[in-house]
């Protein structure tokens, strides 16, 4: 048995996502093995990004489980959680294909509207903060502590009291990285981290995700096109094409797998009806 | 550049005659000739031309355009496409040296007034002062709403009718005080925020504005029609005027003028008014400052900037819209209730749409989300309008002129830059209004 299946920080059981008539997810089941850098790959269309709307609660499966194993032994069940719960009590962040940064924000303030709850907790839910109370001052400057870590590590410390809007475009990815690992997660849920990157920023991307997989107890899972990253950093790869699953395995495993040659580069004429039955279309 | 200059001219004119020749096209009808009736044997329409008139506004055009091409426009076209104007953020250091200066002048004001004008004439003038500042209060209370959460609300008035009823009410009905009731309409104001906050703050943008209007209307017909309650078209009046620790402001033995040794003068009464909402609208200001530096206040303007973003980071947005709905709600309570006492009557006629809508278009004139701004908005629409009331209805036609030239002068407001909350080095700069999300409620 593998890794993931031993000890799994997510497992999606029998996941179906319809939209009327379509099924964009169909009986999907994979697992996230903790401490792996996971991948979901697929061609465009393939439903890795509504994989991900699922786990992350911005939609409600129409079938099946996501159960999310905590470190400290608790378990959640991410189809019941409205969407802010499942960031705040079962530790899934997420980062999204479009960037979603807070752009009239400085770089700071991102950061530390990610440790809302927390700072909520110390502000006593603001009263204590107007009144002046509490250890809210000595709370807050351990966030921003926090806060200049992760701009250390993602190379934006110089540029904190800037609007992240002013960032350029590998700078926001990365700020949304920063932003999300903010909140403390056990799950980092990546939606194409590379996407526009140069090769130069891909490669710090890499280094980064090493980073917060070697330095953290963060488990993470991404969508990624480009295989160089796939290939380079991840433990496990799962492949959807059509809403199903194609492949599940090493990188190694998926590389040679000829279900996965057949959905990325397609096969020739004369073997469409062999494969296709091997495929068990 | 000497030999570009025939073409520039070239340009220049061409570009002046087209406007001259719309001007021309336009005018021939409406300037050129005129239909008029003879004064002579029975009454003929004939038809007079006036030439003269249309060769003033055809120069007028073209001269004009000629100037303001040369004078304005020109120094935009020699920058176009050589170099990107850097983007301008003036706001934050005007911001800086205003607040004091309005500060002193806000507090001495009533003295000073007195000092030149005499009790006699200086009351109208504190009188506009205490409107002003109510209006000011509102504007700030309304900037959390929709400033800081980018939730626009065109309803905002409801929540003053319900501050100064409910101190109007309990007052009629249970003989409380303005000390004891201004708390209480505060509270009532928020419950009510909440209470339509409940089904309203799913909805976005438009939606929201249209129901936050209609639930405006609603809290003034409810109190236009419930006769029994509320008195309805009648009002309440008799509502009685706050006290200084205890002290009234009467002529008698234990009067306010007679504690402290003074000639009886209700004047006295009118600067403790003013006094009264400076305080109550600093206290707003104080808390609304204070409060984005806190979690919530950062959430807020999370929330104008990308709601999505924020749930994923696990922020509770319908709890987050709710409590910025109701601190606002709860500032307009206060106002209200503040206004009752001071107007001695109130009727549902002080709270129509026209109320809510002055006080957004403080808020966005002034610049959404700057206090400042609504201050200078607040100072010139109330005071300018009041001002001028010579002018009658002319002074509409002023104010939607003002308006507009506000408008497509400064799009964002007149201070459009934001300060950010929380920095790491000293001297952080604002944030220019271009990167700064208006919120889609």
């Amino acid at each position: 048995m593998s890794h993931w299946d031993n000890n799994p920080v997510l497992k999606v059981e029998h996941l179906t996502m319809r939209f009327g008539g379509l099924t964009a997810v169909g009986d999907l089941s994979f697992n996230v093995g903790r401490g792996d850098i996971t991948a979901l790959i697929g061609p465009n269309g393939a439903g890795k990004t509504t994989v991900f709307n699922c786990i992350t609660g911005f939609y409600k499966p129409t079938e099946g489980r996501l159960v999310m194993h905590r470190s400290g032994g608790e378990k959640h069940l991410l189809e019941r959680l409205p969407d802010f719960k499942i960031s705040a009590n079962a530790k899934v962040a997420r980062t999204f294909q479009n960037i979603r940064l807070f752009g009239g924000m400085t770089i700071l303030e991102n950061l530390m509207v990610a440790q809302h709850n927390p700072l909520m907790v110390a502000s006593n839910w603001t009263i204590g903060g107007v009144l002046g109370l509490g250890g809210f001052k000595r709370k807050e400057a351990e966030a921003v502590e926090r806060a200049k870590y992760w701009l250390e590590l993602t190379g934006l410390i110089d540029r904190a009291d800037k609007a992240a809007a002013d960032l350029s475009y590998g700078d926001q990815r990365r700020l949304e990285i920063a932003r999300a690992m903010c909140t403390g997660p056990e799950l980092l849920c990546l939606d194409e981290p590379a996407a526009g990157l140069n090769p130069k920023e891909s490669l710090e991307l890499n280094t980064l995700l090493s980073t917060i997989r070697r330095e953290h107890d963060t488990s993470i899972l991404l969508i990624e096109h480009d295989m160089s990253v796939v290939m380079e950093i991840s433990d496990h790869v799962v492949v959807l094409d059509y809403g199903v699953k194609i492949s599940d395995g090493t990188p190694d495993f998926v590389k040679n797998d000829p279900h996965v040659i057949a959905a990325y580069l397609g096969v020739d004429d004369d073997e469409v009806d062999d494969v296709e039955e091997e495929v068990g279309l | 550049m000497s030999a570009q200059k025939p073409d520039y001219m070239r340009e220049l004119l061409v570009d002046s005659g087209g406007g001259a020749l719309i001007a021309l096209l336009m005018g021939v009808m409406m300037l050129g000739m005129q239909v008029d009736v003879t004064s002579g044997l029975g009454a003929e329409l004939i038809l007079r031309f006036r030439w003269d008139y249309l060769a003033y506004a055809v120069g007028a055009v073209f001269f004009g355009r000629l100037a303001m091409n040369l004078l304005v426009w020109r120094k935009l076209k020699v920058l176009d496409g050589v170099s990107l104007p850097k983007p301008k953020v003036k706001g934050e250091a005007l911001e800086r040296n205003l607040k004091p200066v309005f500060l002193v002048v806000a507090v001495l004001l009533p003295f000073a007034l007195m000092f030149w004008l005499g009790a006699r004439g200086s009351r109208q003038y504190i009188d506009l002062a205490i409107l002003v500042t109510t209006y000011v209060m509102l504007g700030w209370g309304l900037n959390i709403v929709v400033g800081l959460a980018g939730l626009l609300d065109l309803g905002y008035v409801a929540f003053y009718a319900v501050g100064a009823y409910s101190y109007a009410l309990l007052a009629h009905y249970f003989g409380f005080s303005f000390w004891i009731c201004l708390p209480l309409a505060g509270i009532l104001a928020a419950f009510w925020g909440i209470i339509l906050g409940f089904p309203v703050l799913r909805l976005r943008g438009d939606y929201l504005a249209i129901v936050t209007l209609a639930f405006g209307e609603i809290i003034r017909v409810v109190l236009l029609n419930w006769y029994e309650f509320t008195g309805g078209p009648d009002g309440i009046s008799g509502i009685p005027r706050p006290s200084f620790f205890g002290l009234e402001f009467t002529r008698g033995e234990d009067g306010f003028a007679a504690f402290f040794g003074l000639d009886y003068s209700s004047i006295h009464r009118i600067i403790f008014l003013y006094y009264l909402i400076l305080i109550l609208a600093l206290t707003t200001n104080f808390v609304t400052m204070r409060l984005r530096r806190l979690p919530i206040g950062r959430a807020w303007e999370a929330l104008r900037e990308d709601e999505i973003a924020c749930r994923s980071l696990g922020i509770n947005t319908t709890n987050t819209k709710l409590t910025a709905f109701a601190l606002g709600a709860m500032f307009g309570g206060f106002a209200g209730s503040f206004f009752a006492t001071r107007q001695g009557f109130i009727s549902p006629e002080s709270f129509t749409f026209m109320e809510s809508a002055v006080i957004l278009a403080i808020v966005v004139l002034g610049g959404l989300g700057s206090q400042i701004g609504v201050v200078i908005a607040a100072v010139v629409m109330i005071g300018g309008f009041e001002l001028f009331r010579e002018l009658e209805e002319y002074r509409m036609l002023v104010f939607g002129l003002l308006m507009v030239v506000i408008m497509v002068w400064k799009p964002r407001g007149l201070i459009s830059s934001r300060a950010p909350s929380i920095a790491l080095s000293g001297r952080a700069q604002g944030i220019s209004a271009d990167m700064v999300q208006e919120g889609h409620g």
